[in-house]
């Protein structure tokens, strides 16, 4: 007996669900940016193009060497620095003749921007240097230095970051010179302290560097660095190590009070 | 049969002015349902769509289509060496002239129409399956086995698909009384539903509308029916072989189709160019006008034509607009279920339809 053919489904929901879907596609802005009009707002770390910092390059090689591509030429020669006192030996330095990376054997994994030991290469966000000419791609040491000049400053520390090291032992020198002059200024003011306070110096000063401050957010800092134009970031990193330098003058007074 | 706006007292001034305005309706209006096609198939798909070529001052890729036009008449005009070359070459050609001649009968505005046909619905129906006649003759001469399966398909769904397309309008025909489109929408203007709301035939032939008009999509090769063209089973069907501007005639053929079923279902369901049920544009103003307190205005008959077109275009391109809506939302349908929901739900709705309308039509 022959069978009778199967009914289709009717229609359902879901085919007017879907038409609601289109529609409401269409009416919300589309996220298209118009490239050649509009550029892209790319983040700092794009790997776009390799940047050359020439003066901080001492010609190490180490980039080229650990350059999976090859695609790194440096050239150099050596050049006699005379002795800088009388008698002592004269010192050799290197000096970078040609220094090309060819981009279109680069495969922009950033091994080089890695490796280099004294911040010659960096990475920009660039890229728009194609060419007609496959030779025109690779990029002489005027060209990278060029490029240099797009890099952006690197990305904002963290919230409660470490500073970085080398602000961090500025820092630490200039608050050693300044107690210091703050020793100096001490025995006039309190004389009779002086005998005592002259043995006990360098155990105050440790003290004082033990003085704990929970960081917080110094308002008025913070609404005047933003009002400057900081980012909120860096205005909210710089209120609070305010708050923390004002915390520690006013305990250090304090105990200074205490003393005297 | 009184005579319209553009027949004239001299026989050749009217068919060279009938001549000029449909070749340049034939010429603009699909442009216009294309880059429709193109902006609101991308914005429906979170893109923006052509933006760069303009006309003058106008960007936002109004002048793609026309571009298009100049690059696909630049292209190498490629013949198969295995091809049947005066098919071949006939093909698009046979594709594109039923939209043409559709052309010659549909009314856009009071008047304003080639032919008043008493025969109206059966001429526009007729000469628009031809195409399916291009289609064929394209499949078997491209001598390319995807093309002559997208042909089959392609003649498959016309059976399949004219058959609800007919009742949907057939049903129109038996409520109207005439198979004249022009006195089919003066018809729709002295309609009223239970004798008092005044009301176009969509609201009624709910069912045939929508028969008509899926039927439609299949007859155009429009998604969800776009089995003869699927590029994911057999690259573009009929159209694989074709190159240049033959090309650019089977797609100028697709939107001219768009343009013209659109505006048949318009003229059969929607009222034409009445602005609302029974009341044209020029009625509409004078309303408005009296409203604030002044008089009539007296419009004359070319006006009030041009008024209708308006108001005739509006509806054409609502309608092509949601086949560009159906297209963007809407999956293939797999052939055999294609067939099915012709056969086993569409044409038995569509018998269905008669035998209400007319029952209802003999009460009323």
């Amino acid at each position: 007996m022959p069978t009778l053919p199967k009914l289709p489904r009717p229609p359902q929901i879901g085919l007017l669900k879907g038409l609601g879907v289109t529609l409401k596609t269409m009416m919300s802005p589309s996220t298209t940016q118009q490239y050649p009009h509009v550029k892209p707002d790319l983040p700092p770390r794009t790997r776009g193009v390799i940047a050359l910092m020439e003066e901080n390059c001492t010609v190490c090689m180490l980039c080229g060497r650990e350059c999976p591509d090859w695609c790194i030429y440096i050239d150099s020669h050596k050049e006699v620095v005379p002795p800088k006192e009388e008698g002592a030996r004269a010192r050799t330095r290197n000096v970078l003749d040609r220094f090309a990376i060819d981009f279109a054997l680069c495969m922009y994994c950033g091994i080089c921007v890695e490796v280099c030991p004294f911040d010659a290469l960096f990475w920009s966000p660039e890229f728009e240097y194609s060419t007609y000419s496959i030779r025109e791609l690779t990029h002489e040491k005027e060209q990278l230095r060029v490029w240099m000049d797009t890099v952006p400053p690197p990305p904002e520390l963290d919230v409660g970051a470490d500073l970085p090291k080398e602000i961090e032992d500025g820092l630490k020198a200039a608050r050693q010179a300044a107690e210091k002059a703050a020793a100096a200024a001490a025995p006039s003011e309190a004389p009779a302290a002086a005998g005592k306070a002259g043995g006990d110096a360098p155990a105050a000063q440790a003290a004082e560097e033990d003085i704990h401050v929970e960081a917080q957010v110094d308002q008025e800092v913070f609404d005047q660095l933003v009002a400057e134009g900081k980012s909120e970031r860096v205005a909210r990193a710089k209120a609070k190590a305010a708050y923390v330098r004002k915390e520690k003058a006013r305990i250090r007074a304090e105990r200074a009070g205490g003393e005297g | 049969m009184e005579p319209g706006l553009l027949d004239f007292p001299s026989l050749g001034l009217s068919i060279a002015v009938k001549l000029l305005i449909m070749v340049g309706f034939f010429l603009t209006a699909p442009l216009v349902a294309g880059y429709m096609e193109h902006k609101v198939l991308a914005h429906q798909q979170d893109r923006l769509g052509p933006m760069e070529a303009g006309i003058g001052p106008i960007k936002h890729g109004v002048g793609q289509l026309v571009a298009d036009g100049a690059k696909f008449i630049q292209k190498e005009d490629i013949v198969p060496t295995a091809a049947d070359k005066w098919v071949f070459s006939l093909a698009p050609g046979v594709a594109l002239v039923p939209a043409l001649v559709v052309m010659l009968v549909l009314p856009l505005g009071p008047g304003l129409f080639g032919e008043n046909l008493g025969a109206g619905v059966f001429f526009a129906l007729a000469v628009s399956s031809v195409s399916v006649l291009g289609v064929l003759m394209a499949a078997w001469s491209s001598a390319n086995k995807y093309s002559l399966m997208g042909g089959i398909r392609a003649a498959a769904q016309l059976i399949a698909y004219e058959l609800p397309l007919v009742l949907g309008a057939a049903a129109v025909v038996l409520q109207a009384g005439t198979l004249s489109l022009v006195s089919i929408v003066e018809a729709q203007a002295d309609f009223r539903i239970f004798g008092l709301l005044p009301m176009w035939f969509v609201l009624p032939h709910a069912i045939g509308f929508l028969l008509f008009f899926v039927a439609s999509l299949a007859e155009l090769n429009r998604p969800p029916f776009d089995m003869p063209i699927a590029d994911s089973e057999i690259i573009f069907g009929h159209m694989t072989e074709y190159t240049g501007i033959k090309y650019a005639f089977f797609m100028l053929a697709e939107y001219a189709g768009m343009v013209v079923l659109s505006a048949i279902a318009t003229v059969l369901f929607l009222g034409g160019w009445y602005v609302l049920p029974g009341v044209t544009v020029p009625e509409l103003i004078n309303w408005v006008v009296a409203f604030f307190g002044a008089g009539p205005f007296e419009f004359h008959p070319v006006v009030a034509g041009l008024l209708g077109v308006g108001v005739t275009m509006g509806k054409i391109f609502t309608l092509v607009f949601v086949m560009v809506w159906f297209r963007a939302t809407f999956p293939r349908l797999r052939e055999d279920q294609l067939q099915r929901m012709s056969w086993l739900i569409l044409i038995p709705l569509g018998l269905l339809n008669i035998v209400v309308i007319a029952i209802a039509k003999v009460l009323a």
